[in-house]
């Protein structure tokens, strides 16, 4: 029982910084190693964390699963987005170049936003995946 | 100095493989597992590939292992038996084999480190000139991913939301456990 | 030939870990250790990509002022794309795995093709 109390305790301290983090890696792809996969799997490894410490039931309060299905599609929808909006105007798909006033601007802005969406992928996947297994577990 | 500790951190993934191999206790083995990714990342920051590294310890350590048991937690069955059936001479075989032609590959390949072999003249040594300049994001990796290679990155998005309709088309049912009666016939 | 072997030595040892694993796979019938075995395997084959850029005396590939010789980034950027494809292909097979076990109540490959032929 004592050990119970530890863990909860750690887990609800731990948590935000661990969202924080994977917030960070996902925002400094650019100047420092990180991106997008690595930003949604530290993302997902917060949710698992409070998902193994409180149970399933509380996890799914707090990511109900129907937000997650839409989040798996909404990553790859903004990547494609960004290469038809590219088409739009102008450019080949996905040439990032006439998406903003310079060539540069436009590069990084586009590179930008298909991190957000492998981001935003990957962290709900990895997190529906396990609420599928969880599911299977039979209680004791 | 850092060949030393290459060679050390082969040896030790040498050794945790052929533990996963012998061990017969399954949830050991998933923590065995567990090992061999973290031993792997470890590698990776070695050989001067951060982004990799990070990836393969969160994603092998982190998801692969949980995956594994959750699995076990929910077949129940936690030791695997020892078959008396499947020959292990054929495959023993096969794979010295296989090893010794991979050996007798290497031959060819310069040695770990050369500034100067294949890989490193053409197309990467343009993209070490130019990414900065062409893409403003310092870090080469996420320019090759991002931009100059964006397909390759479009479609393993794809990948990973196609691995996740499959596990929900397998699994997403929510009636649990119907073991089939196989022996009274189907 | 020292020069030979040291600089080889280490394709040699990632060679044996990819023997291994791939031997798990193959001579072992429970399903979830030929799993095992097959990730192994694939990250074993990643480590020997990743191996093939370095370049010695270089460093990590994000341009900065200091340094001026940097390891290959073209691997590494392949091998990431490899390493999320295989987690992909794995948590699929462990769905597999379950779905067998509910079916045919075991996890062993020759029991389970013995329930098959003896129908």
């Amino acid at each position: 029982m004592a050990n119970d109390l530890i863990l909860r305790v750690v887990t609800k301290w731990l948590s935000p910084i661990i969202i924080l983090f994977a917030l960070y890696v996902q925002f400094h792809g650019d100047y420092s190693p990180g991106g997008g996969f690595q930003a949604g799997v530290i993302f997902s490894s917060a949710i698992l964390l409070y998902a193994l410490t409180y149970g399933l039931d509380a996890a799914l309060q707090l990511i109900p699963e129907y937000i997650l299905r839409i989040g798996a599609s909404l990553g790859v929808l903004i990547y494609g987005g960004v290469g038809v909006a590219s088409m739009i105007l102008g450019g080949n798909f996905l040439n990032y170049s006439v998406l903003g006033s310079t060539p540069v601007a436009g590069q990084h802005l586009g590179i930008i936003i298909i991190e957000l969406g492998v981001g935003i992928t990957v962290a709900s996947v990895m997190v529906l995946l396990f609420f599928t297994f969880a599911r299977r577990v039979a209680p004791e | 100095m850092s060949l030393v500790v290459n060679l050390v951190l082969l040896v030790f993934l040498l050794v945790m493989a052929l533990a996963v191999l012998k061990t017969r206790h399954l949830f050991a083995m998933a923590m065995l597992f567990g090992l061999y990714s973290l031993l792997v990342a470890g590698l990776f920051v070695v050989l001067d590939a951060p982004d990799v590294a990070f990836t393969e310890a969160a994603v092998g350590t982190g998801i692969s292992t949980v995956l594994m048991l959750v699995t076990l937690a929910s077949i129940k069955d936690g030791h695997e038996l020892i078959s008396t059936q499947k020959s292990r001479t054929a495959p023993l075989i096969i794979c010295v084999l296989m090893g010794g032609l991979l050996i007798y590959g290497t031959h060819d390949i310069a040695e770990l480190g050369d500034a100067q072999s294949a890989p490193h003249m053409q197309v990467a040594a343009r993209y070490i000139e130019k990414g900065q300049e062409e893409t403003g994001v310092p870090n080469l990796v996420t320019a090759v991913l991002a931009s100059y290679r964006g397909f390759d990155t479009l479609g393993e998005v794809t990948v990973v939301l196609t691995a996740g309709i499959g596990v929900l088309m397998l699994l997403g049912s929510r009636k649990k456990l119907r073991i089939k009666e196989v022996s009274n016939g189907k | 030939m020292i020069e030979y072997i040291i600089g080889h030595i280490n394709y040699w040892l990632i060679v044996a870990i990819m023997m291994v694993g791939l031997y798990t796979l193959m001579s072992r019938s429970n399903l979830i250790k030929k799993l095992a075995g097959l990730s192994m395997f694939q990250t074993a084959v990643i480590l020997f990509y990743v191996s093939l850029g370095k370049v010695t005396g270089g460093t990590v590939p994000i341009i900065s002022e200091k340094y001026s010789l940097y390891s290959n980034p073209l691997p590494q950027v392949l091998m990431l794309t490899a390493i999320v494809v295989g987690v992909a292909t794995t948590a699929l097979g462990f769905a597999l795995v379950i779905r067998i076990k509910e079916a045919y109540n075991s996890v062993e490959e020759n029991e389970i093709s013995a329930m098959d032929e003896k129908e």
